[in-house]
């Protein structure tokens, strides 16, 4: 598949949208590291559906987990599990739901409370390293996740460890929950903060594939110190009527909003939401 | 090098899965580590970070045995703890140092006397309490391979009998007293605190008052038949803890008998609040859980359910 291609690939925020009714889900977080995830399973993790369980394989742990809409639309697409298991959203009967289930094939670790999974991915990349084998790990950080002292207190430890197979992705797309990153507890400037850290410190365009292939391709530096990656991403992105907005975060529309969400996707004509979401999560 | 990390050093060169993580506490493992290579972690004093890292490794199939001090353990990574390591079921063992009465003097910041009742909360984890260091080391060789998570509160105390050497999670030991007949009192306790109750079940037997005493060894699983064998064939059962009232050994032993109809006449032995710190023999002594006290809170209670039975009353 090559990069023009992977920019083409609508399905996964087609399910990011169908997944946004009868219960809903966290819509907006979702869209803004569909284009994160799609690129690094189809480019840059050595991993697919025959290589899940192997001892050898890259691992991406999705610490902000209620995102995994992107990462079950890209699961879907990808062959990971059936496309039509995505209508199980929120039944009883299966495990999809608002945060990550290992019992889902490709899910490598559940998360849900913030904060967790840098220290858990750091551990993963311990035992890889003691392995002798290659394999790298990636972790999905929220902005607003970086609130958590515990990100902080693993970034210290995977320095002091030396651990350099770790990536953490900062989905930075400027939104907490509710509000602006930068109007609640600011992050900037966010760069020297992690090169504070000791940490390799890289800033790309979390929405352009050749901006992210571009960097992708020299990683990880193996130069003894784990590396972060700013993303610069839009929430909501690919559905203008419900992207940069705070109370766009969970949402639960109805039927037909989400059949005209998806012409807009498709920049066939733009929707018109009524439905109050919720943004108390 | 000191019994418990001459088990670490043996397990981790017989098993290559074996990592010991250390949130910068080395107090009982000052010459093992530098003989572990790379299977010995010190992440510094990030109780989190630990726990995460440890069921990220043993996702990956390792054991891993984490070590802090035990109110930081279990509080400040409970979470980690929780999600981590008990929603997978993942086999981290989690080791608290200094619980309960043995942080004798820090103050109640390190009073790990909450520590039991917030790991058997968690749905997986189990929960191991050796009464010194001979019960640890037995008890330790058969956790550490069982594939479960486990919490231990550790002791290094010179051991108050000779142990069974067989174990077995959920099976107690009777270290005093007769067994499987009627006695006067029974008993129940776990970790350091079995000394003390079997100096107060000696002073008793002097009196011509019959005492068993069991050492339960893990709290979850716990020994549910020793618990009824006790209030069938007691007259008082006493639960012996250095831990909170609520939540620990009283609580589980109450869960079990209302659960099984069963009514005994029951004598909690515990905190009710933060002990007075101090260096140990005095924090037993003015907390009355010496084995002189024991015996004459034991011997009260005696003395006032005849008198309750004398006066018409009965509790059984």
């Amino acid at each position: 598949m090559t990069n023009n291609q992977l920019s083409d690939l609508p399905e996964i925020r087609e399910h990011i949208l169908r997944m946004s009714t009868d219960g809903g889900c966290f819509t907006g977080a979702s869209l803004s590291c569909t284009d994160l995830l799609v690129y690094l399973y189809t480019s840059f993790l050595r991993i697919s559906p025959e290589t899940i369980s192997s001892p050898e394989r890259d691992i991406l742990l999705l610490s902000k987990g209620h995102d995994v809409p992107a990462l079950y639309g890209v699961f879907a697409e990808l062959g990971f599990i059936e496309r039509d298991r995505l209508k199980n959203h929120l039944r009883v009967h299966d495990h999809i739901y608002w945060h990550p289930n290992r019992n889902i094939s490709g899910v490598e670790f559940h998360s849900g409370s913030l904060g967790h999974l840098l220290s858990v991915g750091l551990g993963m990349a311990v035992d890889i390293r003691m392995r002798g084998l290659d394999s790298r790990v990636v972790v999905i950080l929220g902005d607003g996740e970086l609130n958590e002292g515990s990100v902080w207190e693993a970034c210290l430890t995977a320095h002091a460890l030396k651990v350099d197979n770790l990536i953490a992705v900062v989905d930075r797309n400027l939104f907490q929950a509710n509000v602006r990153t930068e109007d609640l507890i600011p992050l900037e400037p966010l760069t020297s903060k992690f090169e504070a850290f000791g940490w390799n410190v890289e800033c790309v365009n979390g929405h352009d594939f050749e901006d992210l292939d571009e960097l992708f391709r020299r990683l990880p530096e193996r130069n003894g110190a784990p590396t972060v990656v700013i993303a610069d991403t839009q929430r909501g992105r690919g559905v203008p009527s419900i992207s940069e907005r705070a109370d766009r975060w969970f949402c639960n529309f109805t039927h037909e909003e989400v059949d005209a969400l998806i012409d807009e996707l498709h920049g066939r004509s733009q929707a018109t939401i009524t439905s109050k979401t919720l943004v108390v999560r | 090098m000191i019994p418990y990390e001459s088990l670490l050093l043996e397990c981790v060169r017989g098993d290559e899965r074996v990592m010991i993580l250390t949130a910068e506490n080395r107090g009982h493992m000052r010459n093992a580590p530098a003989l572990m290579g790379d299977n010995f972690i010190d992440v510094g004093i990030a109780e989190q970070t630990m726990i995460g890292m440890a069921a990220g490794l043993a996702a990956r199939g390792r054991i891993v045995l984490t070590h802090a001090l035990a109110s930081f353990i279990t509080l400040r990574a409970f979470e980690f703890i929780r999600d981590d390591v008990g929603i997978p079921a993942l086999p981290v063992i989690m080791v608290g140092m200094v619980p309960g009465i043995l942080s004798d003097g820090n103050g109640p910041t390190h009073q790990a006397i909450d520590d039991v009742g917030l790991m058997r909360g968690i749905p997986n984890i189990n929960v191991f309490c050796p009464s010194d260091e001979d019960d640890l080391i037995i008890g330790m060789r058969e956790i550490i391979f069982s594939g479960k998570p486990y919490y231990v509160r550790y002791t290094n105390a010179p051991a108050a009998v000779d142990h069974d050497k067989s174990f077995t999670p959920g099976v107690a030991e009777i270290v005093a007293g007769p067994r499987g007949c009627k006695r006067d009192v029974t008993i129940l306790c776990y970790g350091v605190l079995l000394r003390q109750a079997l100096q107060a079940a000696a002073r008793l037997s002097t009196e011509g008052i019959t005492v068993q005493v069991v050492n339960l060894r893990t709290l979850k699983p716990i020994d549910e038949s020793i618990i009824l064998d006790a209030a069938v064939n007691s007259d008082l059962v006493v639960c012996l803890e250095d831990h909170f009232l609520t939540n620990g050994l009283h609580s589980i032993v109450c869960e079990c008998l209302v659960r099984e109809q069963k009514i005994v006449s029951v004598l909690p032995i515990g905190f009710s609040t933060w002990f007075r710190p101090a260096i140990l023999s005095d924090v037993l002594d003015h907390e009355e859980l010496s084995g002189e006290h024991i015996a004459r809170r034991i011997k009260d209670r005696l003395i006032s359910q005849v008198e309750l039975q004398t006066v018409g009353g009965s509790l059984v």
